[in-house]
């Protein structure tokens, strides 16, 4: 069976011991999380726990390795405004790249 | 700031190479790819009116208000009133709305320890995890590690944080998911008699409501 499990399904299987580590939010990690909410919510019901939960696993073992926790949240979370055409690719590719360079200006 | 590089650095600054602090300001690192994504997604919300800057700051507010003082007033409470006790273990969104607590949108069942019975809580699968009673979970919570071998050998990776059982008591791990969550109950400690509700909170520890310690009794000074 342990052949069949996918990347994320890790239960039970072998590792090190604990790295007992706290986690200091950042700041762009409370955004990620408060978007997450508020998308969520009753009254927006845009992203359940569960789409979030898929889109997360969706991303495959190689992103899951390589991206950090909240990257992966981030990751995720937009790849399901995209599929839900609440986001267009075009105009996320434009801001991105707005944000980007506004941050290009900054001084040193 | 100024958009040139000839800023002032007032009258100690005699330093003709311009030296600037070896710690950057947070502002002044470059932006990751996800950071870059997080602005732009939030100000794309923000411009469709489907959520606004307000609400945003609000939640960020509520976020950082949430610690596990939530969940140890909870205990706290349970410890003191037996007839509590039994409700929050029946039905914790019922008893939370008793004393104006919001236990949070995904149903939580508390899982009471016992002198026979230890119970511990996990997500193998990602990391649901008590939010709204215990706030965001440690990086250890998140790790590998304990994510893989909580459930096949916890008695091992409670001794990892100390917490070393009797042989005979039983150890029960709760695997979270998405639509159900977990907090433990811890046993009251010895030598708390008399104690208020909020000296017996203070006794509660977020690792105690997740099962990897118990808690200790008043310090003997």
């Amino acid at each position: 069976m342990t052949d069949r499990r996918r990347h994320h399904d890790m239960g039970g299987l072998e590792d090190g011991p604990v790295e007992i580590k706290e986690h200091t939010s950042e700041p762009w990690e409370k955004r990620v999380d408060a978007i997450r909410s508020l998308l969520s919510d009753e009254q927006r019901n845009m992203l359940s726990v569960d789409e979030l939960r898929r889109a997360i696993e969706d991303l495959g073992a190689e992103a899951y390795d390589r991206y950090n926790y909240y990257e992966r949240w981030m990751a995720a979370m937009t790849n399901i405004l995209l599929e839900k055409k609440i986001l267009g690719v075009d105009e996320l590719g434009r801001k991105m790249a707005e944000v980007e360079a506004r941050q290009g200006n900054k001084p040193l | 700031m100024s958009s040139d590089h000839h800023h002032d650095h007032g009258m100690y600054d005699s330093d003709p190479l311009h030296h600037h602090p070896p710690q950057p300001d947070l502002e002044d690192t470059p932006l990751t790819h996800h950071q870059i994504m997080q602005i732009a997604v939030g100000e794309l919300l923000i411009e469709k009116n489907i959520i606004s800057a307000d609400e945003l700051r609000a939640q960020i507010e509520f976020q950082d208000s949430i610690t596990p003082a939530r969940g140890a007033e909870l205990v706290a409470r349970a410890w003191s009133d037996d007839g509590f006790k039994g409700r929050l273990i029946a039905d914790s969104k019922a008893a939370g709305d008793e004393i104006g607590m919001d236990v949070g949108p995904v149903p939580i069942l508390v899982m009471e320890n016992t002198p026979t019975v230890h119970n511990l809580i996990v997500c193998t699968l990602c990391s649901c995890y008590p939010r709204f009673l215990l706030g965001i979970p440690p990086d250890w919570y998140k790790s590998r590690s304990y994510r893989r071998r909580a459930i096949s050998e916890p008695r091992k990776v409670l001794s990892e944080f100390g917490t070393d059982l009797n042989d005979s008591v039983e150890i029960k791990v709760h695997d979270s998911t998405a639509d159900m969550r977990y907090m433990v109950l811890p046993m009251r400690p010895a030598g708390t008699d008399g104690m208020s509700e909020a000296e017996l909170a203070g006794l509660v520890t977020r690792d105690c409501m997740i099962g990897v310690t118990v808690p200790e009794g008043p310090s003997k000074a």
